[in-house]
């Protein structure tokens, strides 16, 4: 491959819904998993069905592989897609909705059937292929699904929230195994799913999408250290927010300034986890810096620990051991002091 | 489950409108002269008559498929102007008096009906009171009942699967006959059959446009008719059950589907 990877999807997407309006840019390299990252609503799915061709683009640009798809109905582009729900067709045994794809590109029923029997194979499902789809499992099912999708040997490939119909311990096995066959797809993939847990195995590249625009992409590493929104915030499990920077502090609310070890200017971000607030039933002596007083609204369980949400000048999440909160006496209402460590505030530019 | 008290004000209509449903039936079977039965089915103008029911109201219920189905998947899948009126045009003949149905098909069909004049001259084809007027007339009144029943049923299926079709290269043609088609058999069945004892039953139409004549245009239910007008109850009896025993037949055919309760 060339120095420079060359992209092969290069699409925007403008599709009006209503209210609604979708208008996001995708680029993604051969052999690239992206995840569209975003919460119910934000539009992920209209923007599968765009690149699908199920869902008309009202302006925009779809280029795949060098060539303008935009105006090719879907039979004719060169995707596949795995639906939420799979869609395996329920009078089609699992090898026959694997070939189904083969046999509409023209291969006569033999070759296709064929075809069929490897993807099946690789999916781990050889001796599936007679059942009928109520007689696979979920995690059975979203495999056939897969190999059905692959098995046109798409350019784009599409998921949409190809683990949210499974339970949580078919999902973990399955999850892996998904990983590894998108790994070995050498076109574009893109993965819509609101599970950050999904993008961050699945996605090489993150691309999070709130009301229909793109609000921030990167890989995993970037999006989790530097949240620039409140979902992506929450979806990392960090407290942010904005304000204006000024060296090492960052002034957020009236009269209240965070002090990070890192320097920033202007408009700017500050994180910092919910553990590395700490609380007081007292203003805490000799650390004068970032600590305010705050009410707690409300506790609950977070793992071994505690999760306590505090109002104040702003709102504020903080990890606590039990043994912390029995001393603390616990109970909506109740006045504490927080002191979060600057070693572990993050500032950024917005 | 312990079943509460039935309010006697419910109760009593309910029975009586059991009664007086099943009553005739008894009736019917009651006055069968069952000694002569196997007699009077060999009659040759019963086997003709009945032969020429299962003949039109089969070949109408294929022309029915054959109309109905796209008919009830453009309703069901596409979006036009005047959707709406389409659909109530459709159920016009399902509460039109067949008899007012047969005049229709007479001024529309007939040898100086709007098209009949055309089909006349052009082809010299004349419906009226012949065995095709037949099919036509039992078609008119039958169609509706499997257009709603499969509309109904394209309806309950999920689109989705055709979108999913599309996105592995079919075209929307293959998905009909490969995805839609299998998908709405169930629905397509249960309407077929309704369409053929709707067909069956029918009466007003074909006598209006077809007549009735022995071989011809005669079918079971124009027999009765007859055989009942010429004084033989004897003959309409053994007609009349032979024309129950078919439509029990098929309901017991369609139990799974139409009978049992949601």
């Amino acid at each position: 491959m060339a120095d420079s990877p060359v992209t092969l999807l290069d699409a925007r997407l403008v599709v009006r819904r209503g209210e609604f309006r979708l208008d996001i840019g995708l680029r993604i390299e051969p052999g690239e998993t992206v995840a569209l990252l975003g919460p119910n609503g934000a539009g992920k799915t209209t923007a599968l069905r765009a690149l699908a061709g199920l869902a008309p683009l009202q302006d925009g640009h779809l280029v795949l592989d060098g060539r303008d798809i935009s105006e090719l109905p879907p039979e004719e582009r060169p995707i596949g897609v795995v639906f939420q729900d799979y869609l395996l067709f329920p009078h089609l045994s699992a090898r026959d909705n694997v070939a189904f794809g083969p046999r509409r590109h023209g291969m006569d029923r033999r070759s296709a059937h064929a075809v069929a029997d490897r993807w099946l194979e690789r999916v781990g499902l050889a001796e599936h292929g007679r059942r009928k789809p109520r007689n696979l499992s979920g995690g059975q099912a979203q495999r056939v699904a897969l190999a059905r999708a692959l098995a046109v040997d798409p350019v784009l490939l599409l998921l949409d929230e190809p683990l949210a119909a499974l339970d949580a311990r078919t999902r973990l096995e399955t999850r892996g195994e998904l990983r590894r066959h998108l790994a070995a797809h050498p076109g574009a993939t893109l993965l819509v799913t609101h599970d950050p847990l999904d993008a961050l195995v699945l996605a090489d590249r993150l691309v999070i999408v709130e009301e229909g625009r793109v609000v921030q992409e990167g890989d995993a590493a970037t999006i989790t250290a530097r949240p620039r929104t409140d979902y992506v915030a929450r979806l990392v499990g960090l407290n942010l927010y904005r304000g204006r920077g000024d060296g090492h502090s960052v002034a957020i609310a009236d009269g209240l300034a965070l002090t990070s070890t890192d320097t920033v200017e202007g408009d700017a971000f500050v994180a910092f986890p919910p553990s590395a607030v700490a609380l007081h039933p007292h203003r805490p002596e000799g650390s004068p810096r970032n600590t305010w007083a705050a009410v707690l609204a409300d506790v609950q369980r977070h793992g071994d620990n505690l999760r306590v949400r505090l109002d104040g000048p702003i709102s504020v999440a903080a990890d606590i051991t039990p043994a912390a909160a029995a001393q603390l006496h616990l109970e909506p209402g109740r006045e504490l002091w927080v002191a979060v460590k600057a070693a572990e505030t993050r500032a950024y530019r917005a | 489950m312990k079943s509460a008290r039935v309010p006697v004000p419910l109760l009593v209509p309910a029975v009586l409108g059991l009664v007086f449903l099943i009553l005739p039936l008894v009736g019917l079977l009651a006055r069968t002269p069952w000694a002569t039965l196997f007699d009077r089915l060999g009659d040759p103008g019963v086997v003709t008559a009945l032969r020429l029911s299962l003949l039109t109201s089969t070949l109408a219920t294929v022309l029915c498929l054959v109309l109905g189905v796209p008919l009830a998947w453009l309703l069901a899948r596409v979006t036009f102007p005047g959707r709406r009126l389409v659909r109530a045009l459709i159920t016009v003949p399902l509460v039109l008096p067949p008899v007012v149905g047969g005049i229709a098909l007479l001024l529309a069909l007939g040898r100086r009906g709007l098209v009949g004049q055309w089909l006349d001259a052009t082809f010299g084809i004349t419906l009226p009171f012949t065995t095709a007027a037949v099919v036509i007339a039992e078609s008119f009144v039958a169609l509706p009942f499997l257009v709603i029943a499969v509309e109904g049923a394209l309806r309950g299926a999920d689109s989705r699967y055709e979108e999913a079709a599309a996105t592995l290269g079919s075209k929307r043609w293959t998905t009909f006959t490969h995805v839609t088609l299998p998908l709405v058999a169930p629905g397509i069945a249960a309407g077929a059959v309704l369409c053929w004892a709707r067909a069956l039953g029918e009466f007003g139409a074909t006598i209006t446009f077809a007549g009735n004549y022995p071989g011809v245009t005669q079918t079971m239910p124009l027999a009765v008719y007859q055989t009942m007008e010429s004084g033989d109850l004897e003959g309409a009896v053994v007609l009349s059950l032979i024309l129950l025993v078919v439509s029990v037949a098929i309901l017991a055919g369609l139990r799974d589907r139409w009978l049992t309760a949601p």
